[in-house]
């Protein structure tokens, strides 16, 4: 397949209005059955209670928050070996939505945090990693804004973004060593998850209303940005003639 | 070789004679340390307790303050230019330049360190091996903020840009940099901490460079 096909916005337009009805219904379904699996059909923790209902957010956030901050880091490294001006745009409008899935976790987990652990906020180890995967997206969203020519700026964003991504698993590490109290990992392990197919269902099909929100919401990003380079030169070309 | 060590002479003169910019980071250096006696209270305890960290934390200040002019003036006056032209490899370029930021600003702090290590109580024991962090801890500093000073020499008001760019980039150096003065004041072993710490630089001095001269060409293009 040439990839340099949807570099034309009319025909990634056309794209996008091809997968924006079915990753919108996809959402819709998901999120809709996923909310009543895990607020109703789904056991209370025995030691938890109710409040384990809190996972089917905070966990889904999680995830995403560093799944996104990798696919900007793909599509960086796409834009600098392809120059793909699609990958650029793709970036550009995934780290916002990236950033708010962080802040989602990192509020979720606080609002957990404060019945189960007896604190709002505790210097473990994946909070804090969670943190300063924040702070990344700051100074990623900071460097677009820094710099008035689009160009640039893309090919800045997306030398931080690798050097970033290259850091990520050296601060988790660094982080980890540091201190930890977080719960290890317990859906992704080698012996099977440690966690009750009754929770699990309603966790995956949260994780999947929450990837397709991200896919709908990046699409209309894109769509959106492709939209306001058109009016720009348009008016470029209105003042120049 | 002869062009990497000449353009580093050059670099460390210039440092030295426009207006030390060595004597402003060690002045910061003491003077950050100095105010956390005052905010947290004189008690002995309590600043052996939190020296190694600030000390550590004050160190990434200092770093940070001089890193911004790390190639905006070459880049002022056309220098850069020059240098993207000469034989060496700009990769080389940026790996002589963060030297030269080392011996000016990252070398000074080593020497004071003693001294402010003495204001926060610590355990004489302590002091050779916060000596050791800080000489294997502070070349990173130098390769990570030079990315971050590559990527911003073209802008006007970079400084707080190159902060929030490159401070979450210098959390491992400050971890183990610090869990290793820890460990010797605790009496256990340092070893551990002080391979990571030159680990984290080794790889930095591997990535920083091509990154740092990748940020360099798309600046002067």
């Amino acid at each position: 397949m040439d990839m340099h096909k949807y570099a034309n916005p009319a025909r990634f337009n056309k794209l996008a209005d091809a997968i924006l009805p079915w990753s919108l219904g996809l959402m819709a379904l998901a999120f809709g059955t996923g909310l009543y699996l895990s607020l109703f059909a789904s056991p209370a923790d025995y030691q938890q209670g109710e409040m384990v209902r809190m996972m089917y957010i905070h966990v889904p956030n999680a995830v995403l928050a560093q799944g996104v901050y990798v696919f900007i880091a793909l599509a960086s490294a796409v834009s600098l070996i392809w120059k793909h001006p699609l990958a650029d745009l793709s970036a550009k409008a995934a780290a916002p939505i990236g950033a708010v899935f962080t802040v989602l976790a990192l509020v979720t987990g606080a609002i957990w945090g404060k019945p189960t652990w007896g604190a709002w906020w505790v210097w473990d180890a994946r909070l804090t990693s969670v943190l300063i995967l924040l702070f990344l997206y700051f100074g990623y969203m900071a460097i677009w804004q820094a710099m008035e020519n689009e160009t640039r700026a893309a090919k800045a964003a997306a030398i931080l973004a690798l050097v970033g991504a290259i850091n990520i698993p050296i601060i988790k590490f660094s982080v980890e060593w540091w201190n930890t109290l977080h719960q290890g990992a317990s859906i992704l392990r080698l012996d099977g998850p440690a966690i009750h197919p009754d929770m699990l269902w309603p966790l995956f099909t949260m994780m999947a209303g929450l990837v397709a929100y991200f896919v709908t919401v990046l699409l209309w990003r894109i769509k959106a940005e492709m939209a306001a380079r058109k009016v720009q030169n348009l008016r470029y070309s209105r003042a120049a003639g | 070789m002869r062009l990497f060590l000449n353009l580093l002479r050059r670099d460390v003169l210039l440092a030295f004679r426009q207006g030390s910019a060595s004597g402003m980071t060690v002045a910061f250096f003491v003077i950050t340390v100095t105010l956390f006696p005052l905010a947290v209270g004189p008690d002995a305890v309590i600043l052996a307790r939190i020296g190694p960290g600030v000390i550590w934390v004050a160190a990434l200040l200092s770093a940070l303050l001089s890193l911004d002019r790390l190639f905006q003036a070459d880049f002022e006056d056309g220098a850069l230019d020059l240098l993207v032209l000469s034989p060496l490899l700009l990769e080389a370029v940026v790996i002589a330049k963060a030297a030269a930021h080392w011996l000016t600003a990252g070398l000074p702090l080593l020497l004071i360190a003693p001294v402010l290590a003495l204001f926060m109580n610590l355990d004489l024991e302590a002091f050779g091996i916060l000596l050791l962090s800080l000489a294997l801890g502070t070349p990173a500093l130098s390769l990570i903020g030079a990315v971050g000073a590559a990527l911003t020499v073209a802008l006007k008001r970079g400084g707080a840009l190159l902060s929030l760019l490159i401070l979450p980039l210098y959390v491992p150096t400050l971890i183990f940099g610090v869990s290793a003065i820890e460990a010797a004041i605790t009496s256990s072993d340092p070893v551990p901490s002080l391979l990571l710490l030159m680990a984290v630089s080794l790889v930095t001095l591997a990535i920083s460079p091509i990154a740092a001269a990748a940020a360099l060409r798309l600046a002067l293009e």
